[in-house]
């Protein structure tokens, strides 16, 4: 199912919790689909005794992957034009996101209704640590 | 970054989506997939990420016979990549500092699916200096990559963020 241009306003909001309690082994996990097996993610020795963290983190990206569940269970599977996000700040194993999209805008464009938003994705402390947009083709 | 054959499979697929945690059927069950408007399997918006697997120069990838730069017995460390091996890639660790992954922005042309060939070439982009408070001088550099598939037509065009920090991020 897609979203509908009738459907939607400027203003609407969809929330959803796109991870609760973020696992170290689903770091592991997202280290092995996505090939970036940079220690600082996975390795506890290497975060805390080389990078100076106090323990590993996520990957940027795979905070970008769970936001883009939240996308696509909103605007229908297959329907994004642009996706873009900063990462503002660490996630931990054990934090709970929840990631939000707001429209900003219903326009035309290539001759189809795109819905254009504000993506943001926030820690259990209220915290931004990804901020960003995306778009999509409506019905 | 430069991939000359990324192939996009069902299984690689299927198991990119689990590891972001969406259930959707639409990135694992064929005979459902078949019933929506994409007429099939697709990929996750960021699977393209992915595309790593298959660059037989990341730097984040352990090398079978090279050194790797993560824990055995003991931290190491000694062999991290360089700042300039980094462009593109999503973090790493040299010096005091840390090379951090600082933003993500795809452009996406149609939706990759299974079958796909894809190719891609990157370009530097941007590159600019912050001040900060938490991690000192931070060096911002873009990467620009577009991918393409085996007909030409180009799918994703990405452009990747990376910052180089000073230091270690301060937590405080």
């Amino acid at each position: 199912m897609s979203l509908k241009a009738t459907d939607i306003n400027v203003g609407d909001e969809h929330a959803e919790v796109i991870v609760n309690d973020l696992s170290r082994t689903q770091l592991v996990q997202y280290a092995g689909t996505s090939g970036d097996y940079n220690p600082l993610h996975t390795d506890e020795l290497f975060a805390q005794e080389i990078g100076g963290y106090p323990t590993v983190f996520a990957h940027g990206m795979l905070t970008m992957g769970m936001t883009g569940k939240m996308l696509t269970n909103w605007v229908g599977d297959g329907r994004l034009k642009t996706f873009g996000l900063d990462f503002r700040t660490q996630v931990w194993p054990g934090d709970t996101l929840t990631a939000t999209a707001i429209v900003s805008e219903i326009i035309e464009e290539d001759g189809e209704q795109v819905v254009k938003a504000d993506v943001t994705t926030s820690n259990q402390n209220g915290q931004v640590v990804a901020i960003g947009y995306a778009s999509a083709r409506l019905d | 970054m430069a991939v000359e054959k990324f192939p996009v499979e069902a299984g690689h697929i299927m198991m990119f989506a689990r590891s972001v945690g969406d259930a959707n059927p639409i990135y694992a069950d064929e005979n459902y997939a078949k019933t929506t408007e994409t007429g099939g399997i697709i990929a996750p918006p960021t699977f393209i990420q992915a595309s790593s697997q298959y660059d037989p120069d990341a730097s984040l990838r352990p090398k079978i016979g090279q050194k790797w730069f993560g824990s055995g017995a003991k931290p190491s460390g000694s062999n991290a990549p360089t700042e300039e091996s980094l462009a593109g890639d999503a973090g790493g660790t040299s010096g005091g500092g840390t090379g951090l992954h600082g933003g993500q922005h795809y452009t996406y042309h149609r939706n990759m699916k299974p079958g796909d060939i894809l190719t891609a070439v990157s370009k530097p982009g941007q590159r600019w200096e912050k001040e900060s408070k938490r991690a000192g001088k931070l060096i911002f550099s873009e990467s620009i990559t577009e991918y393409s598939d085996q007909n030409g037509e180009l799918v994703v065009t990405a452009r990747s963020v990376g910052i180089q920090t000073e230091r270690v991020v301060d937590q405080g």
